[in-house]
């Protein structure tokens, strides 16, 4: 029987609920998927894994060679607090760091300024000179661990400081694993932390970009983002599309400045959300794989295989958790941290029962890492390279989500690209809307959140909470006044003046933002220099 | 003879340096529907500009988004820039990431509500109706 005849002789006969059936996004989605349904080239286009266009993975044995990476993201208060939590998460098992920094940090203010008031360790680790970045890496040894940073508009200044306490730790930059996030683009569309206007941002990721592919060869020095923007409320189509547009115009940027594709096109690395529809999310990860080989080999020529794999790292959905019934988000976590494992994701974070309510606390962090583990070791998903390969279902979604990602992709190239999609605000309007869409089908009863709006409770007490003293703000304010106070003052002014020179000229920001910040120049006074050199970029504030 | 009646007019702020606008953005668009006129700061405002804009837009009431855990800091430091400038009547109300906990020290500050995760835009609307008129002038 074909899937029309089944459609029209025996499905028709049994009812259906009253229901939309569509994905978290919106998507429509058929009652079955058939043979009929996927194309005659699909086993082409899906491959092996391990081979172009990855569809099914990037390496041949995935997790039978080396299990995903679990990294959680963790970082608050001062740079000892996070140390520690450092250490309590390396000792618990994990296999990876990865830091998360203050808002003055973010945007490029001391914790001494007036506009970090309030905010100085709160919302991830306050790091303004290199005696905190000292600090937060103490005792850890820089060789052996790989450690990623989530900060952008500074990421320039966060960069140059790991490298400086590579030198006092005797740790050459050559054998230095890891991440910085360090995408300008996407802080325009979604995640909004930003200093200068989105030109001068690009031409400081490129300088990045560059020196890493010259100087740290191991070290991914940017990490194409599509997290934030799904966070921010775009459907799980859009956050494809703009985090490979976002992809696409790093590498057109990098060639532009002259760079060769093969060269730093295996250094790029990317970043997803795990949201909550199960098999959407499998399809995104397996399109996004197919689609940036594809577009990496076609629009840029490349031919190193490395240059054509998409490795990516993954974070279940912050937004999908709730404040009620905080514990149920330990199964939302689980469900959507294996759509990761079988999207085949080369590392994890899974988020914290806790997170919609405060910084997670450690009982909630260790749960979150135990679910990976659980995942890992118990499930037996592990086992099978990207077992869901060949059902009908997933194959079909993969090439809808490809479909409809890549008519995105022409329309921002239509645009000219990019860069000037943000200028115009495409990307932007685009999400809000989307994000406006999801939150009237949510107040209208359309789509279930469970303990929001269905399947209420009396609420008890939250759990235990992660409180950061306000005593924080001003220990670190002092810290910040006493490297200043301490420091060589004129060798400070001569380091601050290369940058400023660096700027201002073109030539590459990181040679003379690494002697700025072993002459203890302060975050915020590079901030400052960049302010004042490429100028500052306001929130358009549209609605 | 009748009176004109103006919509209630409400500025939208977002104080600090927190860049999670996607709330900020659905209550904005909310209020409007409702028939609100909205004013939106945009992202990154400091407490004095806020209750600048206020005052200058002659305001009704004002709303605040905070996902960054500031709250303590920022909601009393805009109303005590708005009481510095004479702007001490007009009612601020708000929402974000904020632990039930520090209600009580918010609403003693002054806040008149707080929304926390989970509030529909529906319960929002409801209050403002409910809690807010024209300020007398």
């Amino acid at each position: 029987m074909t899937k029309r005849d089944w459609l029209e002789r025996r499905y028709r006969e049994t009812p259906e609920r009253p229901v939309r059936f569509s994905t978290v996004s919106d998507m429509p989605v058929e009652p079955l998927y058939a043979p009929d349904d996927v194309a005659p080239d699909a086993l082409e286009r899906i491959g092996t894994p391990g081979d172009y266009p990855y569809t099914r993975g990037v390496y041949p044995s995935m997790y039978r060679g080396r299990l995903w990476t679990m990294r959680q993201f963790a970082g608050f208060g001062s740079a000892e607090d996070t140390n520690a939590r450092f250490h309590f998460l390396l000792g618990q098992g994990q296999t990876g760091l990865s830091t998360a920094f203050d808002m003055p940090t973010l945007m490029g203010y001391d914790a001494d300024h007036p506009r970090a008031r309030g905010e100085v360790g709160r919302e991830g680790v306050a790091v303004s000179t290199l005696d905190d970045a000292r600090a937060l890496f103490d005792g850890i040894d820089l060789s052996k661990v790989s450690t990623s940073m989530t900060v952008n508009c500074t990421a320039s200044v966060l960069l140059a400081m790991y490298l400086a306490v590579a030198d006092e730790h005797g740790v050459p930059w050559d054998r230095l694993g890891g991440t910085i996030q360090n995408d300008m683009l996407k802080e325009f569309i979604a995640q909004k932390e930003w200093i200068c206007p989105p030109v001068p941002s690009m031409r400081v990721v490129v300088d990045m970009i560059q020196f890493c592919a010259e100087r740290v060869p191991r070290w991914h020095a940017v990490s194409i983002s599509g997290y934030h923007i799904r966070e921010a409320g775009s459907t799980a189509v859009q956050e494809l599309a703009f985090t490979l547009a976002d992809g696409l115009a790093y590498v057109q940027a990098c060639v532009e400045r002259g760079l060769a594709v093969d060269t730093f096109g295996p250094r790029l690395s990317f970043f997803f959300n795990l949201h909550n529809d199960f098999l959407e999310e499998i399809a995104k990860l397996r399109a996004a794989r197919r689609m940036w080989a594809t577009y990496m080999r076609e629009r840029f020529g490349a031919t190193d295989p490395r240059a054509l794999m998409l490795r990516t790292h993954a974070q279940t959905a912050g937004v999908s958790l709730t404040a009620q019934q905080p514990l149920n988000n330990v199964v939302r976590v689980t469900v959507q941290a294996l759509a990761g494992v079988l999207g085949g994701v080369q590392s994890l974070h899974t988020n914290s029962l806790d997170e919609t309510l405060a910084l997670p606390s450690e009982q909630a962090v260790m749960v979150a890492l135990r679910t990976q583990q659980i995942l890992a070791e118990e499930s037996g998903v592990a086992n099978i390279v990207d077992p869901l390969g060949g059902s009908w279902a997933v194959e079909v979604l993969t090439d809808r989500l490809e479909r409809d990602a890549r008519a995105y992709i022409d329309r921002i190239d239509e645009l000219g690209g990019m860069i000037r999609a943000i200028e115009l605000g495409y990307p932007q309007k685009e999400i809000a809307e989307a994000a406006w869409v999801y939150q009237q089908q949510i107040d209208r009863g359309e789509k279930t959140v469970v303990g929001v709006n269905r399947y209420q409770v009396p609420e008890d007490r939250p759990p235990e909470l992660l409180r950061v003293p306000l005593e924080v703000e001003e220990r670190q304010a002092e810290r910040v006044r006493r490297v200043k106070r301490e420091r060589n003052a004129a060798t400070a002014r001569e380091a601050l003046a290369r940058v400023r020179e660096a700027a201002t000229s073109g030539e590459n920001l990181m040679p003379p933002l690494v002697a700025a910040v072993k002459a203890m120049v302060t975050l915020g006074e590079i901030s400052d220099v960049y302010r004042d050199v490429f100028g500052q970029y306001r929130d358009p504030a549209w609605l | 003879m009748s009176i004109a009646v103006r919509p209630l007019r409400i500025l939208v702020a977002k104080p600090g340096l927190d860049g999670h606008d996607r709330g900020v953005k659905i209550i904005a668009r909310a209020l409007r529907d409702a028939g609100f006129e909205v004013i939106y700061t945009g992202l990154h405002q400091t407490p004095e500009m806020i209750a600048e804009a206020a005052i200058q837009e002659d305001v009704d009431a004002i709303g605040l988004s905070i996902l960054s855990g500031a709250h303590l800091t920022l909601f009393p430091a805009v109303l005590g820039e708005l009481r510095a400038r004479g702007g001490g009547d007009i009612p601020v109300f708000g929402g974000g990431i904020i632990p039930d906990d520090d209600r009580p020290t918010l609403r003693a500050a002054g806040v008149a509500e707080i929304f926390t995760p989970g509030a529909s835009t529906h319960d929002i609307v409801a209050w403002v109706r409910e809690h807010l008129g024209p300020r007398a002038s």
